[in-house]
């Protein structure tokens, strides 16, 4: 039994170093996918050029617009001498976000009455304009305190220090929760193909006569399979420390048990996937069925706290959500090992279900 | 015959800039009111001279004329005169047969008002009539030819191109399709009809051969034919074992090729010689020895060179099970049903020790459904699969260590070398040790494989790759071999070859299952059993089928009238 599983092993292993497209699939393109996705996200919100209407001709005004020039956010200010033309530039997305400052601004805050600072945020684009929201009250904020001077008590002042990514930096937090999907979408691409690729072949009857019994198939396939992404993900990690400068704070170790776990359940359900499919196209559609709301709930994009309790019930059965749970820990804060327990026997849970329900549709296809 | 409808003139076409081309300076001319038959086996270019004429590929060197116009530069003008079907037609399968119609007449603009006598002649030429609410995708695959047929011809072409359209087609609308092509040749189109099946090139008014790209012949077949006229004689009634006397005619210098028959063997001598002379050159002193006229591939493999000389190296192998009459295979009661309907009911035969037993039927008969319960692939609904006595049911992993499988399309890992398809085999059947190494080295010197052992399967040549495909299928010295169309579309001499070791390994005990469609194939079985409507319909020596399908006044049929007849009678039976 064990040199018939080894044997499917080593056929597997041999049959994707050699094949340049699964080779490209998987080695290459991940890395490659980090760092662009890495890279468009900080886009996001750097270098915003900022659109400015102002009415008001004293010199209070032009400090505050100076302010706003000079933070490194904004790469940009467009003066704008009619409203319309602001309005425009945001319309256009030139600008993401607006300024207009009214024709009392100056004369307000010269009589110690409140002034008001009009901001226009480009509500498409939510994410960019709640982070330049935040950007914008800061600089007001400390306009205002350096306005009242030492003559008015300073107000209660708040102090916000930001943990485990002082700098806000985006790329820190993008690239843990990136590195989990794509370890995901690697760990779906070699087990899905693999059943699916053989049966349009026609080795797969080949197998089937052989004395290889259905649960060997199974190992056989999915351990290359967890074996082939493990390598893929080494690579990515290679490329977030050394190129993209994440920390990785917490146990390497931990990471790659947590991680072997999480394989293990993904390979699962690409290979109930795979054996479901008929051909690779059917497996491909199947994989994106299932991984657009696996993707969705596990926490990427929007955090699961956010969800109805329903659907966080179902985010707990996407071992996604475990796992960039895990891999932020690891990354970020080098969370203790009871947290990535924590998150691990779900993982273990899930893999066990989805394995030997693929290995029991495996059987029932063959009949 | 009629004027020319296309020229060919030295065409050349290649795909891989540095590879051989597809088609190597081809000239020919097709006839109008005449069938053209474009044959060779799988790769030999057929399909690629069939695009050049359609002009859906353009020459590297040479030129063709299409119905007067230029196949590149004038190509719009002779579109609406060619009608194109590929292999695969384009039918949509979701689409009932008369929304098919219809489409096909939108694109070729038929006029509405016309369309109904066009459908109603269509429709009537290819008796589908009464099917026109069939969706496409639910008919068999000589209606789908059919409809395939009737949308080529919407649009009245002058010239008409089927790629391969007897693929996949039973005999019996294999022969319908023949008939309607003949009237339309008659009616004066030209039409050019592609095939692997020699049999068919006998029956077209010209043929270009072709050979890997090459043009082998071209002009009427019979002028081929009467190369190796006087060259062809059938032993008849010899002593002893069929494969053991076309083993040792093989290997006679006055023999250029042989196979066999049914019951007898046919040979293509290398000159003509007298029966006698024969009888005596082969030492068969008994034998009953009868010149007959040639067939096309008695010419096709005279031009090839012949067959095979040499013995196959599987013949000294030692020999399998001491009892010859044990039974080995059995199929009893085997039925299978998904759903409401039964692929497979009561099948029921057994296979002896050393037997070739072949599986014919038309697709969808139940022939593949069968063959899959016999090595393990379906459970059956009811009734038992026995190899050696073992039931699948039972101990399928000891089972199917007993079986060889050589499924239809060389089921080979491409990316991997040689050397690893073969490892791989070895473990996947449990071989370790000196058993692997033993099991490798007779395997490699078997069929020489040492120099091509780093080389990637998917680039051997289709010969070696066929002996890897059965080389793994034999590491582990199965007793029983499973066979799924093994040689369908492959050219003769690759074909020959392949069966003088399949003879060789039935010599030596080895009990060996066949399906095929190939009828030409059916014959070199000891016995085969004829399926129909998932039932053995009939079951015996090929010669036995033959004559029970014989009628009173006419001419020993071949296996196909053979079969045509047999399932006749079934439904006949069936309708009463």
């Amino acid at each position: 039994m064990w040199l018939r599983i080894r044997t499917l092993i080593v056929k597997e292993l041999l049959a994707s170093a050699l094949d340049a497209k699964t080779r490209w699939l998987v080695l290459y393109s991940p890395p490659l996918l980090l760092l662009i996705y890495a890279f468009a996200i900080t886009q996001e919100v750097k270098n915003i050029p900022v659109a400015v209407y102002n009415e008001d001709a004293g010199t209070v005004s032009r400090d505050l617009i100076a302010r706003f020039d000079g933070s490194p956010t904004f790469s940009e200010i467009l003066y704008f001498d009619s409203w319309k033309g602001a309005a425009a530039a945001i319309d256009s997305r030139q600008a993401a976000m607006a300024i207009r400052l009214d024709s009392a601004f100056s004369r307000s805050i010269a009589a110690g009455k409140p002034a008001k600072v009009q901001l226009i945020l480009d509500g498409r684009r939510s994410n960019t304009a709640q982070i330049l929201e935040g950007y914008a009250a800061r600089i007001v904020a400390d306009f205002n305190k350096e306005l009242a001077g030492d003559d008015i008590r300073p107000p209660t002042v708040i102090v916000a220090r930001a943990w485990f990514n002082p700098n806000f930096e985006p790329l820190w937090s993008a690239t843990p929760a990136l590195f989990a999907v794509l370890t995901m979408v690697v760990g779906f691409m070699v087990s899905a193909l693999t059943i699916a690729r053989e049966r349009e072949l026609g080795t797969f009857e080949q197998l089937l006569v052989s004395p290889i019994r259905p649960f060997e198939i199974m190992i056989g396939k999915a351990v290359p399979a967890v074996l082939i992404a493990l390598a893929s993900a080494v690579a990515m990690l290679a490329l977030g420390s050394l190129v993209l400068q994440v920390p990785l704070r917490g146990s390497i170790i931990l990471l790659f048990a947590a991680m072997i776990i999480f394989l293990t359940s993904i390979v699962g359900i690409g290979l109930f996937i795979s054996t479901l499919a008929s051909n690779q196209q059917q497996a491909v559609i199947g994989l994106f069925f299932y991984m657009m709301p696996a993707v969705l709930i596990s926490g990427y994009a929007s955090p699961v706290e956010n969800m109805p309790v329903w659907l966080q019930w179902l985010a707990e059965s996407d071992p996604l959500m475990h796992f960039i749970v895990i891999c932020k820990g690891v990354f970020l804060k080098n969370v203790p090992a009871s947290v990535i327990f924590e998150h691990t026997w779900p993982m273990a849970l899930i893999a066990v279900f989805t394995l030997s329900a693929a290995a029991w549709l495996f059987r029932k296809r063959l009949t | 015959m009629g004027r020319p409808l296309a020229q060919i003139d030295r065409v050349t076409k290649r795909f891989v800039k540095t590879g051989p081309p597809a088609i190597d300076a081809v000239t020919a001319s097709i006839a109008a009111g005449a069938i053209t038959g474009v044959v060779g086996p799988d790769g030999a270019g057929k399909t690629t001279l069939l695009r050049l004429m359609a002009g859906l590929l353009a020459p590297d060197e040479g030129a063709l004329t299409v119905c007067g116009f230029d196949s590149v530069r004038e190509i719009a003008n002779a579109r609406p005169s060619i009608a194109y079907m590929p292999q695969h037609f384009g039918l949509y399968e979701d689409l009932t047969v008369i929304e098919n119609l219809h489409l096909y007449a939108d694109l070729r603009s038929v006029d509405e008002s016309e369309r109904g006598g066009v459908f109603e002649r269509l429709l009537d030429f290819t008796n589908l009539a009464q099917f026109t609410k069939r969706r496409a995708g639910k008919l068999s695959g000589g209606m789908k030819q059919k409809l395939g047929l009737a949308c080529a011809l919407m649009g009245a072409p002058q010239l008409l191109l089927l790629d391969e359209p007897s693929v996949g087609v039973d005999p019996i609308s294999r022969r319908e399709l023949w008939r309607m092509i003949l009237e339309l040749a008659d009616q004066g189109i030209g039409v050019v009809w592609s095939t692997a099946y020699l049999d068919e090139a006998e029956r077209c008014e010209s043929v270009i051969l072709l050979s890997e790209g090459k043009p082998v012949y071209h002009g009427p077949p019979v002028d081929f034919t009467h190369k190796v006229e006087g060259k062809v004689a059938l032993i008849r009634n010899m002593p002893g074992d069929k494969r053991d006397v076309l083993m040792r005619a093989m290997e006679a210098p006055e023999i250029l090729d042989g196979v066999i028959q049914g019951n007898t063997i046919r040979l293509v001598l290398n000159n003509p010689m007298a029966e006698d002379q024969l009888r005596s050159a082969l030492s068969l002193a008994d034998a009953e020895i009868e010149k007959v006229p040639p067939r096309f591939e008695d010419a096709f493999m005279a031009s090839l060179g012949g067959g095979p000389k040499k013995r196959s190296p599987f013949t000294a192998r030692p020999v399998h099970g001491a009892a010859p009459d044990e039974i080995v295979i059995k199929a009893d009661a085997l039925t299978k049903k998904f759903g409401d309907f039964t692929a497979a009911d009561q099948i029921t035969f057994s296979i002896r020790r050393g037997e070739v037993f072949g599986l014919i039927g038309p697709n969808g008969a139940g022939k593949s459904t069968t063959f899959k319960m016999l090595c393990g692939l379906l459970r059956p609904t009811s009734g038992h699969a026995r190899i050696s006595g073992l039931d699948f049911a039972a101990a399928p992993s000891k089972a199917r260590a007993r079986l060889g499988y050589m499924a239809q399309k060389f089921s080979l890992y491409g990316d991997l070398t040689v050397r690893q398809n073969l490892e791989f085999f070895a473990g996947a059947y449990g071989l370790s040790g000196k058993r692997k190494t033993a099991a490798l080295d007779q395997a490699i010197t078997t069929f020489n494989f040492a120099p091509y052992l780093e080389a990637q399967a998917a680039r051997l040549p289709l010969g070696y790759k066929q002996r890897l495909a059965l080389s793994c299928a034999v590491l582990h010295d199965p007793d029983v071999l499973f066979l799924d169309e093994p040689t369908s579309g492959v050219d003769p001499r690759t074909r020959r070859e392949f069966w003088t070791h399949i003879n060789a390994m039935a010599r030596r005990g080895v009990t060996i299952m066949v399906t095929t469609h190939f009828l030409d194939e059916a014959e070199y079985c000891d016995r085969i059993a004829l399926i129909f409507r998932g039932r053995v319909i009939a079951e015996g020596l090929p010669d036995e089928l033959k004559t029970r399908s014989r009628r009173e006044g006419a001419d020993a049929p071949t296996l196909e009238q053979a079969f045509i007849t047999l399932v006749r009678e079934f439904d006949e039976r069936e309708a009463i």
